[in-house]
């Protein structure tokens, strides 16, 4: 690649972002060669990826296999939180979304919209943390997109990516797979990432140790994957993997009411069988908000045929994500689609939708 | 949770229900009205009812302070926000209720309004301090354990001559409302709200201590115990109910030792007597005008009060003319006696007041107990 025209290197250390960055011109050129570039670089490009071209040519996928596209965006505040960033909530959130369809997750686009005047210090921070994620979890960053709004119209800046996986001939898991009498299994403790967040809001600011627990999980979807195919896969309809879902916004109760509604199910719950760490349960008391829909980003669900579940529940507990692993409850016939669950104190309820907003921009 | 957890232990629970059961007579009906929301959402939260006997039922009472929250009142707080521009802190909940024409406070945000959600009236008073140039309104709203830390900012922003920091005063008196209730046809005449005892108010009765209920068990022959917001406050406060019934006493008794003592947090009562007055009359959700049941801002503090730096005249608006609210705060109605409950009226649309709170009892038994009314 011959050297561009422009002298000085960007000032990472007191620079901002501003409206040239987004304009197409050599400062975007600039601040694609210098900050995402060698930040996205991955041992695994081939050369139909990185060539600066509007967009990236992927491989052929094995014979048989399918094509699995996820999108989500990012925007979380703060920026920068207790167990993670923005960066790595972006490409963990849609690694997660691409596992949770049974896929291996293979390539991510990126898009930023950055405020004018944002410190590039901060973005530096944010793409070497996506980047380290993206390495980590063994996907490439093939292409990307920035773009910059002037001060005032963005939040510092938002970052949307898109992920792209493989899946295998045979696989097939939806929410709309529960049946009645399966069980339903969870990784791990619940509302660690939205309190984690929450303890760092400005207004809000209180002294915890809670981290969030953002992370990739297709490499526990595999080992699940591996112990208990697919229904579909094993051929038995009262065998196998239904569905996997990372209860992500709006908690474990959202992700469960989705799934009784498409599954056109009820579910009942154990309230014993749920995990909430100490100053997770704290938090939430004193906000007065319920672990039960407070977001996860690195933990899932399964639901998987009952004669499965001690065998997949083994496979959870077995890798280092899941080791918390529980059986959480069961699916029911119910034409109303209830969640409802027995609490610990001896009675019952149901576990609503969540209603309103219960905790803004977590994500 | 270490002085938590203790509270919520299923073993114990099923130690009171067992009690309970035993000494609740079969041949008779025992209704005991839970007049705090925290004790309506405890009960519903955690499934109490599952644990009670047939003949003990809970009726649910008006000690919401959105649910109460007149129309009116909402109307002044976004005319403040949308027409005088100023700043509007309110308590999140307060967001949510529907006020006229189909607005809310969050509507009216969405319009351009300057509305933020507060933890507390603290966070209200650092804003106004923090940003001079704005003018800052504390929507005040609850019974009386929110009043004392309205009647502190008001201090504050006194001894700092804070000229852009304002309080549009709704707080309203826990025993005015429980004396209403007690007064109304359906209980006194008509018999219709059988009411063998009450819950009296965990929170509130910190601040102004278990006495004032000693008139209702004398004057109206009540059993009062006052509980706690855990759910095993709440069994044991009804075995004691229970007791009291079953001996034919009527007294007040603290379950909720471990925060409230007879006399209350005189400092408290101290700050807000010097700060607030009573108002001769307030309009109530479900309750409607209750001579003397609220606190306005004292003559020395007018500076600081937003009615009358704003002239705000406070106009009375109906209800929705199927919505249930009213008779259900009084706990003549369930909220599955209304037509609206769970058709047009759901937490994510309330209607009615009852429905936004999540101590509202529509709300709460929208949100936890709707499987009860299972279409079989």
């Amino acid at each position: 690649m011959s050297r561009r025209a422009y002298v000085r290197p960007l000032d990472l250390k007191h620079g901002c972002v501003d409206l040239s960055h987004g304009a197409g011109g050599r400062a975007m050129q600039q601040l694609i060669d210098e900050l995402f570039a060698p930040a996205f670089s991955s041992a695994g490009t081939s050369d139909d990826i990185g060539r600066g071209d509007d967009g990236a040519v992927l491989p052929p996928l094995a014979a048989g296999e399918r094509m699995v596209i996820a999108t989500d965006s990012h925007v979380v505040s703060p920026l920068f939180f207790p167990g993670g960033d923005i960066g790595s909530l972006a490409v963990h959130g849609t690694v997660n979304d691409v596992a949770m369809m049974g896929a291996r997750p293979l390539y991510l686009s990126v898009g930023f919209i950055l405020e004018e005047g944002f410190a590039l210090a901060d973005l530096a921070r944010i793409v070497a943390s996506m980047g380290a994620a993206a390495r980590a979890a063994g996907v490439c960053i093939v292409t990307g997109d920035t773009k910059v709004v002037e001060q005032g119209n963005g939040d510092g800046v938002f970052v949307n990516t898109t992920g792209f996986g493989a899946l295998p001939a045979t696989r097939s898991l939806s929410g709309a797979y529960a049946r009645p009498g399966d069980s339903i299994l969870l990784s791990g403790s619940i509302g660690d990432h939205g309190m984690a967040i929450m303890s760092k809001r400005e207004s809000l600011a209180f002294d915890s140790e809670i981290e969030s627990d953002s992370a990739a999980l297709h490499e526990l979807v595999a080992a699940m994957l591996e112990a208990v195919p697919s229904s579909a896969e094993c051929g038995d309809p009262d065998r196998g993997l239904r569905l996997l879902r990372d209860p992500t916004r709006g908690g474990l109760a959202s992700t469960l009411n989705e799934i009784a509604l498409q599954s056109d199910v009820g579910i009942q719950l154990q309230e014993s069988a749920l995990s909430v760490k100490p100053q997770v349960a704290a938090a939430c008391e004193f906000l007065g908000l319920d672990p039960l829909y407070v977001a996860n980003e690195g933990k899932l669900l399964a639901v998987c045929a009952s004669a499965d579940a001690a065998r997949l529940l083994q496979a959870m507990r077995a890798h280092p994500l899941g080791a918390e692993a529980t059986v959480i409850g069961e699916v029911v016939e119910d034409a109303q689609h209830f969640v409802q669950m027995h609490t610990r104190f001896g009675g019952r309820r149901n576990v609503d939708w969540l209603s309103g907003e219960q905790l803004p921009r977590i994500c | 949770m270490k002085y938590v957890d203790e509270y919520r232990d299923g073993s114990v629970a099923t130690q009171l229900a067992a009690a309970i059961a035993a000494e609740a007579d079969p041949q008779r009906r025992y209704a005991f009205m839970e007049f705090c929301g925290g004790h309506t959402h405890a009960i519903s939260r955690y499934g109490v009812s599952d644990l009670l006997p047939p003949q003990v039922r809970m009726i649910h009472g008006p000690g919401c302070p959105v649910c109460v929250l007149p129309i009116g009142r909402i109307d002044q707080a976004i005319r403040l926000a949308l027409e005088h521009k100023v700043t509007l802190c309110a308590y999140g909940d307060t967001l949510r209720v529907p006020a006229s024409a189909g607005m809310s406070l969050l509507k009216a945000k969405a319009r351009g309004g300057d509305i933020r959600m507060v933890y507390s009236a603290a966070d209200a008073l650092a804003l106004a301090r923090d940003e001079p140039t704005r003018e800052v309104v504390f929507f005040a709203i609850g019974f009386e354990t929110t009043t004392p830390p309205t009647a502190l900012v008001l201090r504050q922003a006194r001894q700092l001559g804070l000229r852009n920091f304002l309080v549009l005063c709704c707080h309203v008196l826990t025993p005015s409302a429980i004396g209403t209730i007690l007064e109304s046809q359906e209980v006194r005449q008509l018999g219709t709200v059988p009411i063998d005892g009450f819950i009296g108010p965990a929170h509130v009765s910190t601040v102004i201590g278990s006495r004032p209920y000693e008139f209702f068990a004398e004057e109206y022959r009540k059993p009062v115990v006052i509980a706690g917001f855990e759910p095993l406050d709440v069994m044991q406060a009804i075995l004691m109910l229970v007791r009291q019934v079953n001996e034919g006493r009527c007294e007040v008794e603290n379950e909720f030792t471990r925060a409230v003592n007879r006399d209350g947090n005189l400092k408290a009562q101290q700050h807000v007597s010097e700060v607030f007055e009573l108002r001769k009359s307030f309009e109530w959700r479900g309750l409607g005008m209750v001579p003397y049941s609220a606190l306005k801002i004292r003559s020395a503090y007018a500076e600081w009060d937003a009615e009358r730096r704003y002239a705000l005249n406070y106009q009375g608006v109906a209800d929705h003319k199927a919505c249930e609210c009213g008779a259900i705060l009084r706990g003549v109605k369930k909220p599955t006696d209304c037509k609206l409950f769970a058709t047009v009226c759901t937490p994510d649309n309330p209607m009615g007041s009852c429905m936004v709170s999540s101590e509202g009892g529509c709300a709460a038994h929208y949100t936890y107990g709707r499987f009860r009314e299972r279409v079989a």
